[in-house]
């Protein structure tokens, strides 16, 4: 075992492919950031809103006004200084940083495709993803590496293959395999699709995306993986991507993914693909195929092994932690986030908070778009975590208009994948009562229904 | 390539097995929204402005016969015809779609009326009515005031259309906001009859630019902003924990905002159900589309759910007091009462029926008027 793993730790690899990825994902990071900018999103979800919600622990992360259009910029940047593969770690660190920190301004807007880049820009610090094909190899040759260890290109197919395998586990319950939910609720609402609306009116239809979805999801890093399967995979990894782009508002995740998964693919494809690129820029590509290979020294290899085992037993066992939790996962969603459970239920919910005087039982309900913009108000109201940090925001806000004895109740109505909306936070507690932990929450009232599987 | 057979095996497999034991009930056709669309304009919306245009040429009428001759008598009539029109109103309010409609409901009926506004601009004669500024000094709740709230006796209300120093101002200015009422409300009808019925029927589009995608959040939106919290929240000091009757609908009319109240909720269920205008027949709308997209789910009868907390609701209204200004200073706990139940259909108007839908909901839920 020892031998093996120390013998797969030499084993290097074309630096090819590592180049390419980081290219494309440069690029597409690039383009994300100038897109979410031109959608007038960093105003509607940064720069309007009065009230943001924070992560556990990162209450301090919060946009800075227009100083907010600058950790965009930077972002952008950064994005384009990966792509270029100049001053590479720094623009690595940069991005992870200045990316990160726009997703833990407001948790409203999370997306496990945002934690996706997080922990993708993280890993990437570490990888020698400008040894080839890139202006800090061309500037400096002791920077510059024709092959690589295997493992630099190995941990981005395990990321991936996790994300995938992992999303796939997810959908193996009963809402998703036997009643079709939430697609049966999704898909007939594309009716107008050209040629497809008819057909997602269709029962079997909802049903045949629910099976074979959850089925690629959990087929995809192995047929990725053998050379045999890889372009049918690959195929396959187009052909959903598209599909879902199509039915879903999902933005670049889509592209994202198909380039992402060319990692797969053997080095000819890349250098290919760096041919091309090369031809296009008048690029001197022969100066990077050096035949030097980066070896790292024998503590450098330590460290690096002892970083990876514990970055990817995190990404292991973190998902499970909803095991932890009583109750229906999708009901209190107690360890849902950062799971990659995509796009995996329909839940709506309405929040009527009310504010009441200790002393006096005197009373009034708050108008939630006083305080939100519809976006927040719509996760506020299916998500316990925000409703405490709202009801806290509501009693400093009325303490200062003068309100005194606060207490605030919430009565709210949850519906999940299509069951009728059943209360869902205990109205009788008093919110401030309850601090926000990664203790179970005790004021959720039980879910009436049962969600079997994973 | 075995995993690739495997893959195709199980996929092929299940595709076979899902479709052999479904039963031919539930393969459903798809719903016809461009039908649904159709019913709601040519059966519903349009029916619904060509009977109000008749109240308010009758309105514009009467007010005119009363600018010409004040009188008791005349006044009576004017008084009858508004607290018609007011009523009739109530069947047109909810439908803020097209853009002759925008603001429709801000000129007609935003309330309290600002009665200061009102009594300066009379004074110095000096006013404009197209200004989003005057939203709230003219449309229904400004015919309240000037028919029923400048005094407290008849008489005395009288004597501003006859003796004031301003009572030509008064006459022009009563006569200009039931001409308002009645040439918005023309424009509104001539532009469903020209060219906005087939723009809305033809725009099925299943995007949040669509027909029904847009009609459904408005009315959502109407009936959490402007019948719950306008006509009973709001005066009821649900939101603020004291009860305000100056802003009851129709304050100054007496026991007339009991009906107003009445009359839009009738609407708003008899649309949810498809009724076309006044007829018991039935076409096709919410209550049709769920009862469709129920049979492809197999789930609860949330049109019928919606329907009795309608019932209910309308049977707790027959405790109000047909004047809500008296029931907000006398028991308050009832119009509290009534709001809580108003309350349960927002959650499966807005939850429930959004969710069945696959609407999201884009509104900005603003001040109830």
């Amino acid at each position: 075992m020892r031998v093996s793993l120390s013998k797969y730790l030499n084993k290097t690899t074309e630096a090819a492919p590592l180049a390419v990825f980081r290219i494309l994902f440069g690029l597409m990071m690039f383009i994300s950031i100038v897109r979410f900018w031109l959608n007038g999103w960093i105003e509607k979800l940064y720069l309007s809103p009065k009230f943001f919600f924070s992560y556990y622990g990162f209450e301090w992360v919060k946009p800075l006004g227009d100083f907010t259009y600058l950790i965009f910029i930077v972002c952008a940047l950064a994005a384009l200084f990966i792509a270029l593969g100049y001053r590479y770690r720094l623009a690595a660190i940069t991005f992870f940083l200045s990316f990160t920190y726009i997703e833990l301004m407001d948790k409203t807007t999370y997306l496990n495709h945002y934690y996706f880049i997080s922990i993708l820009a993280f890993l990437l610090i570490f990888l020698p993803a400008n040894a080839y094909f890139s202006i800090d190899a061309r500037k400096n040759s002791r920077l510059a590496f024709q092959e690589i260890p295997r493992w630099s290109i190995d941990s981005l197919k395990l990321l991936l293959g996790l994300v995938y395998f992992y999303a796939g586990l997810a959908k193996i319950n009963s809402d998703w395999l036997l009643k079709a939910m939430p697609l049966k609720i999704w898909l007939p609402a594309k009716y107008d699709l050209p040629g497809l609306g008819g057909l997602l009116q269709q029962e079997w239809v909802h049903y045949f995306f629910s099976w074979s979805g959850m089925l690629y999801d959990l087929a995809i890093p192995f047929l990725l993986l053998y050379r045999r399967t890889r372009l049918f995979g690959f195929v396959l990894v187009v052909l959903f991507h598209v599909t879902t782009r199509i039915l879903f508002p999902i933005g670049m995740f889509p592209y994202i993914m198909i380039v992402s998964s060319l990692i797969f693919f053997s080095p000819q494809l890349h250098h290919r693909i760096l041919g091309i690129l090369s031809a296009i820029f008048g690029i001197a590509k022969d100066k990077f195929d050096n035949g030097r290979t980066l070896i790292y020294r024998s503590l450098q290899k330590k460290l690096i092994l002892a970083f990876f085992t514990l970055f990817f037993l995190i990404q292991l066992l973190f998902p499970w932690r909803y095991l932890l939790y009583p109750g229906e996962l999708f009901w209190t969603e107690e360890g849902f986030r950062f799971s990659w459970r995509v796009m995996l239920m329909e839940k709506a919910g309405y929040a009527q908070f009310k504010i009441v005087n200790g002393n006096t039982g005197r009373w009034f309900y708050v108008r939630n778009s006083d305080f939100l913009t519809p976006f927040q108000e719509k996760q506020m109201a299916t998500q316990p975590d925000f409703m405490l940090e709202y009801a806290r925001f509501l009693a400093d806000h009325f303490e200062k208009d003068g309100h005194e004895d606060i207490e605030v109740y919430v009565d709210s109505h949850v519906a999940l994948n299509g069951r009728r909306s059943t209360p869902y936070i205990n109205p009788e507690i008093n919110l401030l009562d309850h601090q926000d932990s990664f203790e179970p929450k005790t004021f959720l009232l039980p879910f009436h229904g049962t969600i079997k599987g994973l | 390539m075995r995993s690739l057979k495997l893959f195709f095996l199980l996929s092929v497999g299940f595709f076979i097995s899902c479709t052999s034991d479904d039963d031919d009930s539930r393969r459903v056709d798809s719903f016809d929204r461009g039908a649904m669309l159709a019913n709601w304009a040519d059966n519903i919306i349009i029916p619904s402005f060509e009977n109000f245009v008749g109240f308010t040429n009758n309105l514009e009428d009467k007010t005119r016969e009363f600018a010409a001759s004040p009188s008791e008598a005349s006044l009576e009539e004017l008084r009858d015809a508004y607290r018609k029109s007011y009523i009739e109103y109530q069947t047109v309010g909810l439908y803020e779609v097209g853009t002759a409609a925008m603001y429709y409901r801000n000129f007609l009926n935003t309330y309290p009326v600002n009665v200061d506004a009102v009594g300066s601009k009379i004074e110095t004669g000096d006013y404009n009515l197209e200004l989003p500024s005057s939203y709230a000094e003219q449309g229904f709740p400004a015919l309240d005031f000037l028919l029923y709230g400048l005094a407290e006796t008849d008489a005395e209300i009288l004597e501003f259309y006859t003796s004031d120093p301003n009572a030509a101002t008064y006459r022009q200015y009563l006569t200009d906001v039931s001409e308002r009422i009645n040439v918005l409300t023309k424009n509104v009808l001539a532009d469903w009859q020209n060219s906005f019925r087939d723009t809305f029927v033809a725009n099925t589009s299943a995007s949040t630019t669509g027909s029904v995608n847009i009609f459904t959040n408005d009315f959502v939106m109407y009936y959490e902003t402007f019948l719950r919290s306008g006509k009973i929240g709001i005066p009821a000091g649900a939101f603020t924990g004291d009860p305000v009757p100056q802003n009851v609908e129709a304050r100054f009319s007496g026991d007339l905002s009991k009906s107003l109240y009445l009359k839009a909720l009738e609407t708003v269920q008899d649309f949810f159900n498809g009724s076309h205008f006044n007829s018991n027949e039935q076409g096709l709308s919410y209550k049709q589309y769920l009862d469709h997209l129920n049979i492809v789910k197999a789930g609860e009868d949330l049109s019928g759910l919606v329907n009795t907390n309608f019932d209910q609701i309308r049977q707790q209204a027959s405790n109000l007091d047909p004047n809500f200004v008296a029931q907000v200073q006398n028991d308050n706990s009832k119009m509290l009462n009534a709001f809580d139940l108003l309350q349960k259909n927002v959650v499966l108007l807005k939850v429930d029926m959004l969710q069945a839908l696959s609407i999201s909901v884009d509104y900005v839920d603003s001040d109830g008027d």
